[in-house]
C-alpha cells in the first residue's frame, strides 16, 4: 500500500505542476493568479516530499516487494544506511532531484516578496514547466514504486563503498545545490518573458545563487574529503565525469554570483547575468543526467536503456534550447547597463567572469570530447588529469592573481588604484617563491601555488584595512573569508603536490618503515567484525620526535554484496596528515602496507570549508538587510 | 562524488572479484630507485585502470591496476623513458588508457579548447569595454 500511495502522490503533484504551468501561461487577472499558483506550488511541494517520505519508510522496513528496495538494499543494514540507500541509486536519487525541485518552487512562491506579480507568474510559469518533465521523467522511465513478482528472499545489499556518513550528507548536500539554481534560471526566464532585467531581479536572485552556491561548496569539499579517505590511495581529485558534473554548476555558480553583484548594484552586465543563470542550472541539469544515464563511460552504454537516455535528451534539449532560444528572442530588448572602465571593480569582475568561464568551458569540452571522438570516429580516448591539470592550473592562479587588486577597486573607474596595498602580498608572493627553491625540486605549478597562495591569504584582508570593522558590513565580511578560503585551499593542494612523501611496503609484524619525518612500527593485526562485514586491523605505532600515534587501517570484507574495502586511518597532526592503509597478505606472510605523510593537506578542505563560511555569511547579511530595507520602507508608508 | 559511479557499479555485482594469484611484485612495491619512483608515480598517475571507473592505476585496488603498476615499474627500471612504455601501453591497449590524449587531428579541438575560449570571450569584453567607453 505505501508504494501504491507514494506513486499516487507524486502523480497528483504532477498533475498540480501541469494546472501551475497552464494558469502561469493562460494568464488572467493577475491577483487570482497570484492567489491560485501559490497553493499550487505550495501544495506540489508538499506532496512530492511526502512521496520521497514513503520511498524512505519503504526502504527503512526493506519491503522487499518494491523493486528499488529488492535491488539496492538489505534486512541487514544498519537503520542509518537503510534510509541514506534510498537516495543510493538511480529512481531514489531522482525523486530526491525532483523534490528538491518541486520545494524550491514552493518555497519561492511562499517567500518572494520583491518582484511583480506578472514577473513572480512568469518564473513560477518556469518552474512548473521544469518540475513537469521530471515529473513525467520519474513516472513513465523511472518509476522508484515499481513492484517486483516474486518477492525475493533477500534484497541484493548497497555496494560496501557507500556504506558510510558520506552517503547520507553529500548526495543531498548537492543535489539542494544543483537544484537550487533551478530557481535562478526560472526568475531568468521570467525576466526575459516580462523583458525586465534590473537590480531588483538581482536582489530576488541573489539568496538562491548564494544558498546553493554554498551547498554546493560544501557538497564538493565534503565529497572530496570522502573519496579522500575512502578510497585509500591518499587523492583527494581525479576529473572524473561524476566530479566534474558537480564542478561545472559549481564554477557558473561561482561567476553568476560576482556578476549578480555587478547587477545589483551597479546595473551593469544585465544580458550577462541572465545568461549565466540559464548556463549555471544548464549546468545542473547536464551534470546530473548525463552522468546518471550512463552516457559519459561509453556511448555504448546509452544504447544498454534508451528509452531513459532519449528522455533524458529530450528534456535537456527542450529546456536548455528554450532558454537559449528565448534568450536570443529577447535579449535586444534588454537594456545595456551602466557604463564602466576597464580598471574598476567592474573591470575585475568582468576578468573573474571570463576566467571562470573558460575554466568551465574546459572543463565541460574535456568531459565531452571522447563521447565525440567516439561518436565521430569510434576511437575511444581518455581525457584525464594531464589535460584538466595543465588548462585549469593557471588560470586558476591568474583568477587568485586578480583577487590581489579586484576588492580593493573602486566601482565604475578608478583611476588611481590603490597599488599600496598590493605591494604588501606581491613581496610576501615573491619571498615565499624565492624561498620554495630551499624545498628542493617540485612542480612548477605547485611553486607558483604557494607562492600565490601566501601573497593571496595577506591581500584577501586588505579590503578590512582602514575600515571601521563594526560597521563593516556581513557581506563584506562573506568576501573576504571566502577569498581567504581560496588563498587557504590553494595552498593545501600545492603543498600535498609539493611535499607529499609515500612508502608502499611489505611488513611483517614487529618491523619498522620510514615515511617522511615518521617512524612507522607495525605491531601486527587482529580480526574484527562490524554489522554486516568482518575485518582484519592493522596495528600501527607513528613516532616523530616525541609524538607518538597509534592507527588501526582496516581491510574490510563485505559479504552483500562480496566486496573488499580499505578503510584508510588517518591521524591528522598540525603541520598534515599521516595516511595508512593495510592491504592483503602476501605469500610469506607479510602484510601491504601503504603510507603516506601528507603535509598540509587538511588546507585544502579548510579552505572549502572557508569558502562556504563566506557565502553562509553573505547570504545571512543579504537577508537581514533585505528584511530591514522592507521594513523601514513599510513604516515609511505608515 | 568519486563515488557515485561505484553506484553503478554496485548493480554490476563483483566485478572486484580477485583471482587467486598473488600480486606482482612491483603491484604494491616502490622501486629501490627514487628517481626511477618518481618518473613511475607520475606516469601511473597519467594511464587509467581499465576495469575501473575513472581511476587512474596509481590509486585503484583492481588486479590489473597492480599488473599494470607491475608493468610500468620493471620498464621504467630497465631504463625505459616514461613515454616509451606510455607508447607502449597505448599500442596494446588503445589511447584510452593514457589520460593524456595524443595531440593529433582528432584532438585538436581539444587542445585549442581553451585558447579559444579566452581569445573569444576576451575579444567580446574588450569590444563591449570600448563601446561603453565611446
Amino acid at each position: 500500500m505505501i508504494a501504491e500511495i507514494g506513486l499516487a502522490a507524486l502523480s497528483l503533484a504532477a498533475a498540480l505542476a501541469l494546472l501551475q504551468f497552464a494558469v502561469s501561461l493562460a494568464g488572467g487577472r493577475l491577483g487570482e493568479v497570484r492567489a491560485l499558483v501559490v497553493p499550487v506550488a505550495v501544495a506540489q511541494g508538499a506532496l512530492t516530499l511526502f512521496a520521497f517520505a514513503m520511498l524512505i519508510w519503504l526502504f527503512l522496513r526493506t519491503d522487499l516487494s518494491v523493486r528499488l528496495v529488492a535491488a539496492n538494499s538489505h534486512s541487514l543494514k544498519p537503520w542509518f544506511y537503510k534510509v541514506a540507500g534510498t537516495w543510493g541509486n538511480h529512481e531514489g536519487s531522482m525523486l530526491l532531484w525532483v523534490t528538491v525541485l518541486a520545494v524550491a518552487g514552493a518555497a519561492l512562491a511562499l517567500f518572494e516578496r520583491r518582484l511583480p506579480d506578472k514577473a513572480l507568474q512568469a518564473t513560477l510559469g518556469a518552474q512548473a514547466a521544469l518540475a513537469l518533465g521530471f515529473f513525467a521523467f520519474l513516472l513513465l522511465a523511472s518509476n522508484p514504486f515499481a513492484r517486483l513478482y516474486p518477492v525475493p528472499p533477500e534484497g541484493q545489499g548497497l555496494n560496501p563503498l557507500l556504506q558510510d556518513p558520506g552517503l547520507a550528507f553529500h548526495p543531498p548536500t548537492l543535489y539542494l545545490g544543483y537544484v537550487g539554481l533551478s530557481v535562478a534560471f526560472s526568475l531568468a526566464v521570467g525576466a526575459l518573458v516580462t523583458r525586465d532585467v534590473g537590480p531588483a531581479l538581482a536582489r530576488a536572485m541573489r539568496p538562491w545563487v548564494l544558498g546553493a552556491w554554498v551547498l554546493l561548496t560544501i557538497g564538493i569539499t565534503a565529497g572530496s574529503y570522502w573519496a579522500y579517505y575512502e578510497l585509500g590511495w591518499g587523492g583527494w581529485w581525479f576529473w572524473d565525469p561524476v566530479e566534474n558534473a558537480s564542478l561545472m554548476p559549481w564554477l557558473a555558480a561561482t561567476a553568476l554570483l560576482h556578476s549578480i553583484n555587478v547587477l545589483a548594484a551597479r546595473g551593469g552586465l544585465r544580458a550577462w547575468t541572465i545568461m549565466l543563470a540559464v548556463v549555471a542550472f544548464s549546468m545542473s541539469m547536464v551534470g546530473t543526467f548525463l552522468v546518471r544515464s550512463g552516457i559519459l563511460t561509453s556511448v555504448h552504454s546509452f544504447a544498454v536503456d534508451p528509452e531513459r537516455g532519449t528522455f533524458i535528451l529530450a528534456l535537456l534539449t527542450i529546456y536548455i534550447g528554450g532558454a537559449l532560444a528565448l534568450f536570443a528572442w529577447r535579449v535586444g530588448s534588454v537594456r545595456e547597463g551602466a557604463r564602466f572602465d576597464l580598471v574598476s571593480r567592474e573591470g575585475a569582475l568582468v576578468a573573474n567572469n571570463l576566467i571562470l568561464s573558460v575554466i568551465l568551458g574546459t572543463v565541460f569540452v574535456g568531459t565531452l570530447y571522447p563521447l565525440f571522438v567516439e561518436a565521430a570516429t569510434g576511437d575511444k580516448i581518455s581525457v584525464g588529469p594531464p589535460y584538466f591539470n595543465a588548462v585549469t592550473g593557471p588560470l586558476t592562479l591568474a583568477l587568485a592573481l586578480l583577487l590581489f587588486l579586484g576588492p580593493l577597486l573602486n566601482w565604475r573607474r578608478d583611476d588611481r588604484p590603490n597599488l599600496r596595498r598590493i605591494a604588501l602580498p606581491l613581496l610576501v608572493s615573491m619571498l615565499v617563491f624565492a624561498g620554495s627553491f630551499l624545498f628542493g625540486a617540485m612542480s612548477p605549478l605547485a611553486r607558483l601555488g604557494l607562492a600565490v597562495a601566501a601573497g593571496l591569504t595577506v591581500a584577501s584582508i586588505m579590503p578590512l584595512v582602514g575600515r571601521n570593522l563594526r560597521r563593516t558590513p556581513l557581506a563584506s565580511w562573506g568576501m573576504v573569508i571566502s577569498h581567504l578560503g581560496v588563498a587557504v585551499a590553494i595552498a593545501g593542494a600545492a603543498s600535498d603536490t609539493a611535499f607529499t612523501r609515500e612508502t608502499l611496503a611489505a611488513a611483517r609484524p614487529g618491523e619498522t618503515l620510514t615515511v617522511g619525518p615518521w617512524t612507522v612500527r607495525f605491531n601486527g593485526v587482529d580480526p574484527v567484525a562490524g554489522p554486516n562485514w568482518t575485518a582484519v586491523e592493522g596495528h600501527l605505532t607513528a613516532t616523530r620526535g616525541g609524538t607518538a600515534l597509534r592507527l588501526d587501517p582496516q581491510s574490510r570484507t563485505f559479504s552483500d554484496p562480496p566486496t573488499e574495502t580499505n578503510e584508510a586511518a588517518i591521524d591528522t597532526v598540525w603541520d598534515g596528515q599521516l595516511y595508512t592503509v593495510l592491504g592483503r597478505q602476501e605469500p610469506g606472510g607479510r602484510w601491504q602496507l601503504r603510507l603516506w605523510w601528507k603535509p598540509m593537506v587538511t588546507l585544502l578542505w579548510l579552505g572549502g570549508a572557508l569558502i562556504a563560511l563566506g557565502g553562509l555569511l553573505a547570504l545571512i547579511g543579504r537577508v537581514l538587510r533585505d528584511r530591514r530595507q522592507r521594513m523601514r520602507a513599510r513604516e515609511a508608508f505608515a | 562524488m568519486k563515488l557515485l559511479p561505484l553506484l553503478l557499479l554496485a548493480l554490476a555485482g563483483p566485478a572486484l572479484a580477485d583471482s587467486a594469484q598473488p600480486p606482482a611484485p612491483y603491484a604494491y612495491r616502490q622501486l629501490e630507485d627514487a628517481r626511477q619512483e618518481a618518473r613511475a608515480r607520475a606516469l601511473m598517475e597519467e594511464l587509467r585502470c581499465l576495469v575501473c571507473q575513472g581511476q587512474s592505476i596509481a590509486d585503484s585496488d583492481a588486479e590489473l591496476a597492480g599488473d599494470m603498476r607491475h608493468l610500468v615499474r620493471t620498464r621504467i627500471k630497465a631504463g625505459e623513458s616514461p613515454s616509451q612504455v606510455r607508447d607502449w601501453l597505448v599500442q596494446r591497449y588503445g589511447s584510452w588508457v593514457s589520460y593524456a590524449p595524443v595531440l593529433g587531428p582528432e584532438t585538436l579541438l581539444l587542445y585549442a579548447a581553451p585558447l579559444l575560449l579566452l581569445l573569444g570571450g576576451g575579444l567580446l569584453a574588450a569590444r563591449r569595454l570600448q563601446r561603453r567607453r565611446g
